[in-house]
C-alpha cells in the first residue's frame, strides 16, 4: 500500500465486502420491486402480471374513482390531525413527566402501553369502546345525561375521526417517550442558566428546549408519517372502510383492487401514486435537510 | 448433534400409509351453518377414504379468504383443494396452468349426467377441460321476514317487495328496523342485483351484465330499478350492523323486519331453531319474479405434482358430489344440491320453494359467471356507497353504474 496510491475501489475491501447483501437487498428488492410496481402500473394485469401495456388508462381510471378521491381526503384528514395532535399531545406529556413527578415509570408504562398492541386488536378495542350500545355513549347515559350522544363509527361525516381517536390512543406513548428522552438529553446548566435569567419555564420550554429537539422531532415525524401513509389495519379492524366508503383509506384501495378485485394494474396504479405522493413530500425536505448540510 | 441428525433422517423416511395424504382444504365456511356444513364433507372423507381432511377455515368472507387462497397457489405453496364460487373467480389461474385438470374424474363419475342445471358444470368448464368440482347451488333472490316483527307491529306479513316497502313506516313507528342491510360492501351491490334480477327481469341483468349493453342500463327500466333501490336505502337506515350473518341474526331476534339475502341465511335460522312459515317467512324472487340464480361454491384443486395428494384429491372430488354427502352438507347449509335425483324429502319449507324453482327451470346465471372480479369490485364501492349515503341521488348513481358497465371487460 505503501509503495503507490490505493485504488479507491479497494479501500475499507472488508467494509465493503460486508455490505454486499445489505447493498443487493436494498436495490433488489426495495429499488427493483419499486421499479418494477411502476412498469406493471401501465399494464392492464389482472390476477396475474402481464406485460400488456395500456399506457395511463389505470391511472384515468383511477382518478375517475370516488372511492380513491374519498381515500386521500381520509388521508390528509387524519394525517394532518395525527401529526399535529400527536406531537402537541407527545410533546405536552413528556414536558409533564419531565417535572421530576412520582410514579413517573408507572405512568409512562401505562401511556407507552397501548403502543405495545397491533392495530387490528386497536381497531377493535375502540370499535366497542365508539359502539354506542356498549361503549362511551353508554357509559355517559348511565351516569345520567340521557341525550348524549357520541356514535362516531356509524357517522359518514365524522367516522375518520372516530379512527383518528384509535390512532392517537396507540401512537401517541411512542412520540412521548421519543420526546422524553430527548428532554432527558438536554443539560441541566441550561435549565439553571435560563433561571437565573429569570426566564418562565414555558418560555424556556418553546424558545430553548424545542430547537434543541429538533432532531428528536425529525426522528419523530418520520416515525409518525409513514404509519400515517400506511394506514390500513386500524381501518380495517375498526370500520372497514364504513359506513359506505366513508373511512377508506388510500392503501386499503391498493390492496383490495390487487387482490379482491383482481386487478394488479388499478392496484399497482394506486401504490405508484402513493409513492409518488410520499416522493414529493421527503425530497423537497431531504434536499433541504441534508443539502444544507453539506454546504456548511 | 448426530443424534439429531438421525432423528430427523428417521422422520423423513417414515412411511405415510400406503397412499393415504393429509389434504389441506381450504374455505371461508365460518358461520355458524356453513361450519356444520362443512363438518359433513370432512366426516365423509375421513370415514370414507384412507386419506385426512386438513381444514383450512379462514375467517372474514370470500373478499378475504380469496387473495389469501390466490398468493399461496401463486406462491408455490398450494393446499389440497379450496373452494370458490364458480364463475370467473378462477379464470386466470386455469389459464395459467396452475389448476389440476380434473376431466378424468369427472368423466369416471359422469357429472354431465348428473350435475342439474348444466350451466354449473359449464362454469367449471375451460376449452372443454373440467377444472372443478360443484358442490351446491346459492341464489340471492330471496327476502326473509320476521314473522314476529310484524306481529308487533300489527301488519300481515307481506307477500311481495312492494308490500314490504308499504310496511317500511309502520315498521318503524313499533321501533322496528324496517330492512336489515350489513356494511360489507357485496351485501349492497348483492340487494341492488336482486332488485334488477327481479324487479326488471333476470333478462335485463344477463343483457347488461353477460353483454356489458350500457344503454341497457342507462334505461328507464333501470331508472326504477335504482328507484327502488333508493327505497331500500330509506329502509336500511340505521341498521349498524357489519356482517351479514348479524343482520340475518337482527331478523332473528324480531329487531328487523326483513333482510334480502341469499339463501345462505337460511342455516343461520336453523342454527338459532327457527322454523320456516311459523317464525320467518322466505320468499324467493321478492315475490315478483319467482326466479334463482345457480351461482354456488365449487372445490378446486391446484397442481401439486405429488401422485399422493393427486390421489386424495380425486377421492375428495368424488366423495363431494357422492348423493349421500350432497344431502348432508346442503341440508346443514341450506343451499340446494347439484344432482336433481337426490332425495331430498327432510328439507323444509324454504329448501323445498327453491326446489321447485329449480325443477321448473326458472333460473339464472349468478352475477359471478358473468362480470370478473373487477368489475364486481367497482359494483360493490359503488352501491356500499348509495347504500350508505342519502345524498346520492338515483340519477347519480345510474350514471356512474353505465360507465362501471361500459368499462367492464
Amino acid at each position: 500500500m505503501a509503495s503507490g496510491r490505493p485504488i479507491q475501489l479497494f479501500r475499507n475491501m472488508t467494509a465493503k465486502i460486508a455490505a454486499i447483501p445489505m447493498i443487493l437487498t436494498a436495490l433488489v428488492i426495495f429499488v427493483g420491486g419499486t421499479a418494477w410496481t411502476v412498469v406493471y402500473s401501465f399494464t392492464n394485469s389482472k390476477l396475474l402480471p402481464r406485460a400488456n401495456f395500456v399506457g395511463l388508462d389505470q391511472y384515468e381510471r383511477l382518478w375517475n374513482t370516488n372511492r380513491w378521491i374519498v381515500s386521500i381526503e381520509n388521508l390528509l384528514i387524519y394525517g394532518i390531525c395525527m401529526l399535529v395532535l400527536s406531537f402537541i399531545i407527545g410533546f405536552v406529556l413528556a414536558a409533564l413527566m419531565d417535572q421530576k413527578i412520582r410514579f413517573e415509570n408507572t405512568f409512562r408504562t401505562i401511556i407507552l402501553y397501548p403502543f405495545a398492541l397491533s392495530f387490528i386488536v386497536t381497531g377493535l378495542i375502540w370499535q366497542w369502546l365508539l359502539n354506542p350500545d356498549f361503549g362511551v355513549q353508554n357509559v355517559v347515559r348511565g351516569l345520567g345525561w340521557v341525550s348524549f350522544e357520541f356514535d362516531p363509527l356509524n357517522n359518514s361525516s365524522i367516522v375518520i375521526y372516530g379512527v383518528l381517536i384509535a390512532g392517537l390512543w396507540q401512537g401517541t406513548g411512542l412520540v412521548m417517550v421519543l420526546m422524553l428522552a430527548g428532554l432527558r438529553g438536554i443539560d441541566q446548566e441550561i435549565w439553571k442558566a435560563a433561571r437565573v435569567d429569570g426566564i418562565p419555564m414555558w418560555k424556556t420550554y418553546l424558545y430553548i428546549v424545542v430547537p434543541m429537539l429538533r432532531p428528536v422531532f425529525i426522528t419523530s415525524i418520520v416515525i409518525i408519517a409513514s404509519g400515517i401513509v400506511r394506514v390500513y389495519d386500524l381501518v380495517v379492524a375498526q370500520t372497514a372502510g364504513g359506513p359506505g366508503i366513508s373511512s377508506e383509506v388510500p392503501a386499503k384501495y391498493v390492496y383490495d383492487y390487487m387482490f379482491q378485485g383482481q386487478n394488479l394494474g388499478q392496484g399497482f396504479a394506486a401504490s405508484t401514486m402513493m409513492l409518488l405522493a410520499v416522493a414529493i413530500v421527503i425530497i423537497p425536505w431531504a434536499y433541504l435537510e441534508f443539502g444544507s448540510r453539506n454546504r456548511g | 448433534m448426530k443424534k439429531l441428525a438421525m432423528l430427523c433422517a428417521a422422520t423423513a423416511l417414515t412411511p405415510v400409509g400406503a397412499g393415504a395424504a393429509e389434504l389441506e382444504v381450504t374455505h371461508w365456511w365460518t358461520s355458524g351453518g356453513e361450519a356444520a356444513a362443512v363438518a359433513k364433507f370432512a366426516e365423509a372423507f375421513n370415514e370414507n377414504t384412507e386419506h385426512t381432511w386438513v381444514d383450512g377455515a379462514i375467517a372474514g368472507g370470500g373478499g378475504t379468504a380469496r387473495p389469501v387462497m390466490v398468493s399461496r397457489i401463486i406462491g408455490g405453496d398450494p393446499m389440497g383443494a379450496f373452494q370458490f364460487n364458480h364463475g370467473r373467480q378462477a379464470e386466470e389461474l386455469i389459464e395459467a396452468g396452475l389448476l389440476r385438470d380434473m376431466t378424468h374424474v369427472a368423466e369416471e363419475e359422469g357429472w354431465k349426467e348428473i350435475v342439474n342445471p348444466p350451466s354449473l358444470l359449464e362454469a367449471c368448464t375451460v376449452d372443454g377441460r373440467i377444472y372443478c368440482a360443484p358442490v351446491n347451488i346459492h341464489s340471492w333472490q330471496w327476502l326473509w321476514l320476521s314473522n314476529d316483527a310484524f306481529a308487533e307491529a300489527g301488519l300481515d306479513v307481506p307477500a311481495n317487495w312492494d308490500e314490504f316497502v308499504e310496511a317500511g313506516d309502520a315498521l318503524r313507528e313499533a321501533g322496528i328496523q324496517p330492512l336489515a342491510l350489513g356494511g360489507q360492501p357485496w351485501q349492497s351491490s348483492g340487494l341492488f342485483n336482486v332488485l334488477m334480477a327481479t324487479l326488471a327481469g333476470p333478462e335485463v341483468l344477463e343483457q347488461i351484465y353477460g353483454e356489458k349493453d350500457a344503454e341497457l342500463a342507462a334505461s328507464d327500466t333501470m331508472a326504477r330499478v335504482f328507484q327502488a333501490a333508493a327505497d331500500a336505502r330509506e329502509m336500511a337506515q340505521g341498521s349498524n350492523v357489519i356482517d351479514w350473518n348479524q343482520a340475518t341474526n337482527m331478523v332473528i331476534t324480531d329487531a328487523a323486519g326483513g333482510q334480502v339475502m341469499g339463501d345462505w341465511a337460511q342455516g343461520e335460522f336453523a342454527v338459532a331453531g327457527e322454523v320456516a312459515g311459523e317464525d320467518y317467512t322466505c320468499i324467493p324472487g321478492l315475490g315478483v319474479h319467482e326466479v334463482i340464480s345457480t351461482g354456488g361454491d365449487a372445490f378446486y384443486f391446484p397442481e401439486t405434482g405429488d401422485a399422493e395428494t393427486e390421489a386424495a384429491q380425486d377421492a375428495l372430488a368424488r366423495i363431494l358430489l357422492n348423493p349421500d354427502t350432497q344431502v348432508a352438507f346442503n341440508l346443514a347449509k341450506g343451499s340446494l344440491p347439484i344432482r336433481g335425483d337426490v332425495d331430498l324429502t327432510a328439507a323444509n319449507d324454504c329448501m323445498k320453494k327453491g326446489l321447485e324453482i329449480l325443477e321448473a327451470g326458472n333460473t339464472m346465471p349468478d352475477v359471478n359467471m358473468l362480470n370478473t372480479e373487477d368489475t364486481n369490485n367497482q359494483l360493490n364501492d359503488l352501491f356500499v356507497e348509495f347504500f350508505n349515503d342519502p345524498s346520492i341521488t338515483p340519477e347519480d348513481a345510474q350514471e356512474r353504474f353505465v360507465s362501471i358497465v361500459e368499462s367492464a371487460e
